[in-house]
């Protein structure tokens, strides 16, 4: 069983959302996502600034095998996109919760409650596995 | 690698395996009323010999027609040795075989394509090559949007110098993408893209500039000058290049800063002329680009055992494995054409494919200087060019060719169409492959036609 942080949220698609201390969210994928993804050799992320809708697809992460889209869980507008994924994408096979971030955002009006709590993941992970 | 189609019975076995009845059972979703029942107009099937005897009529009503035609399409000697290797049955296949990994030999041919390519335009990486350089020209358009995350836009100035079917082509496959082209004209003295005429966009969020070397008219653009302004405000420059006229001129990578991404078509590089195709596009860029680019691309590795081999790599952004959202859908690699590029490229080397250039340029020169000395013929733009040039002439251009044509000489494109505003104006092109004596009976019938037609 992959690792499931129980300090994080976490969306249907395999996202993690953490809140840091000025409003801002820190988003990546977790560590289930980059286990079924394989070893990672580019990443994009978007850029500053850009206005994401809940369910868009904001970021790319590509393995050998295929390049998949990262949807944003929550809306927002982007105010950094990881800037250390470009010439190191394995930081996200390595630490997917930490070094691995892709993005953070500044979440636009009221959040929804369509994220997952670590245990209602797990047990997704759980079903999803059976 | 054998390439055999299924029997009836392994089509029934795949079938049953996914339960379905028949053939015609996996199309169901698509609506009956779009489907065609009949192809009215196509006759019935020929047998072989009925289609031989149908086939050779047809090619001795072709005659032999002394070509000055180009407008994108160019007539050049095409050493026997190219198709006697390229028809050979290893290679003799028009397609990427799908088990790409299990055609070595393919493989490694596109690999020595792409790096002949890549070389030629002055680039990192190449593809394993697009449909055509007008398809190739709308699939750049679509990959700068993609590639320049400077810009917002999506707006691509695209001269009026450019082969007007590219700017059709790219309208029609980009058009509808995003992509808003936006035309910037020539200067009508000197038949090329003014650094001044672009001023107006100097501060605007432009994704792209595509720059078509030799231009249209076969006029040289002032390369270096318009990549610089395009790259001082994060512009991409799309080059669109003739790849017999590199072997002279400078390189697209190294025009100014260098342009990012690269196109062409490839016929001049050993393909017939054959009635417009087929024929195949090259695309170049830099590395820092080739995950935006279309199509395929072939690898150098390693195998287990550590011996040299050639794979398919970065497709993870393709159509079998993005669906919808790949990186095109539209663009295959033309293999035959690839291979007969390539065998033309090794044997011309890069001294044979400048003597071709230089003599090409040279007769063109001739040319010019032959029409431009009949009464009432001149030329239009005083401007350096490769192997094409305007002519204008004192009367319309259509029945002049016409009467040149009934006597076996295609004479050049008209230009009335697209290029109302330059009056009777007439492309012309000699390539190496145009003699002296045939320059100068073009020439002559020249004179004919016109000293008649001012006595009609």
């Amino acid at each position: 069983m992959s690792q499931v942080p129980a300090d994080l949220q976490y969306s249907k698609s395999h996202e993690w959302v953490r809140k840091l201390a000025d409003g801002i969210v820190e988003i990546g994928i977790t560590d289930h996502a980059q286990h079924a993804l394989g070893d990672l050799v580019f990443v994009e992320v978007p850029d500053t600034g850009r206005k994401l809708a809940a369910g868009e697809a904001c970021a790319v992460v590509e393995s050998v095998k295929a390049a998949s889209d990262v949807y944003c869980p929550i809306a927002g507008e982007v105010t950094a996109g990881n800037p250390d994924l470009a010439s190191a994408p394995e930081l996200i096979n390595q630490d997917a919760f930490g070094r691995g971030w892709l993005l953070r955002l500044r979440p636009a009006g009221t959040q929804s409650s369509a994220l997952l709590s670590a245990a209602e993941y797990e047990e997704l992970l759980r079903t999803e596995v059976s | 690698m054998a390439f055999i189609p299924h029997t009836e019975a392994d089509v029934a076995e795949m079938l049953a395996a996914i339960g379905v009845q028949s053939i015609e059972q996996l199309f169901d979703e698509i609506p009956a009323s779009l489907r065609v029942r009949s192809l009215d107009g196509i006759p019935p099937a020929l047998n072989e010999m009925q289609i031989g005897k149908l086939m050779s009529a047809r090619a001795q009503s072709d005659g032999r027609p002394l070509c000055f035609i180009g407008a994108g399409a160019y007539e050049h000697h095409i050493p026997a040795a190219v198709w006697a290797v390229a028809t050979r049955g290893e290679f003799y296949s028009a397609y990427t075989p799908y088990q790409a990994e299990a055609s070595q030999g393919t493989l490694q041919l596109i690999y020595e394509y792409q790096t002949m390519i890549a070389s030629l335009t002055g680039m990192e990486v190449a593809n394993a090559s697009l449909y055509d350089g007008a398809s190739a020209l709308a699939e750049a358009c679509l990959m700068a949007v993609r590639a320049n995350r400077k810009s917002k836009t999506h707006r691509v100035l695209m001269p009026r110098s450019v082969h007007p079917h590219y700017r059709k082509v790219a309208s029609a496959a980009a058009g509808n993408q995003a992509v808003r082209f936006e035309e910037v004209s020539y200067g009508p003295a000197e038949g090329r893209t003014l650094a001044s005429t672009l001023a107006r966009f100097d501060r605007q969020d432009i994704t792209a500039l595509v720059i078509q070397q030799p231009n249209f008219f076969g006029v040289l653009e002032d390369v270096d000058a318009l990549t610089r302004w395009a790259r001082e405000r994060d512009i991409f420059v799309i080059a669109v290049v003739n790849p017999t006229s590199l072997a002279l001129l400078k390189p697209p990578g190294e025009w100014g800063p260098g342009a990012d991404i690269v196109v062409g078509e490839g016929q001049p590089l050993g393909v017939p002329l054959s009635s417009g195709g087929p024929y195949f596009g090259f695309m170049t860029t830099r590395m820092a680009h080739v995950r935006q680019m279309p199509g395929r691309i072939v690898g150098r590795t390693v195998d287990v055992s550590g011996r040299d081999g050639f794979t398919l790599t970065l497709q993870a952004r393709e159509q079998h494995i993005r669906r919808a959202r790949a990186t095109s859908n539209i663009c295959t690699n033309q293999g035959l054409l690839v291979t007969a590029a390539t065998i033309y490229m090794s044997l011309m080397g890069p001294q044979g494919l400048a003597r071709v250039a230089a003599a090409s340029h040279a007769h063109t020169a001739e040319l010019i200087a032959a029409l431009t000395r009949v009464p009432g013929v001149r030329k239009v733009f005083p401007s350096p060019y490769f192997h094409e040039s305007v002519v204008g002439l004192d009367r319309p251009v259509a029945p002049v060719l016409q009467h040149l044509a009934d006597r076996g000489i295609l004479a050049g494109f008209d230009l009335a169409e697209h290029y109302p505003e330059l009056g009777h104006a007439l492309l012309v092109c000699a390539t190496e492959t145009k003699t002296s004596a045939e320059i100068e009976r073009y020439a002559n019938a020249l004179g004919d036609v016109m000293k008649a037609a001012r006595a009609a």
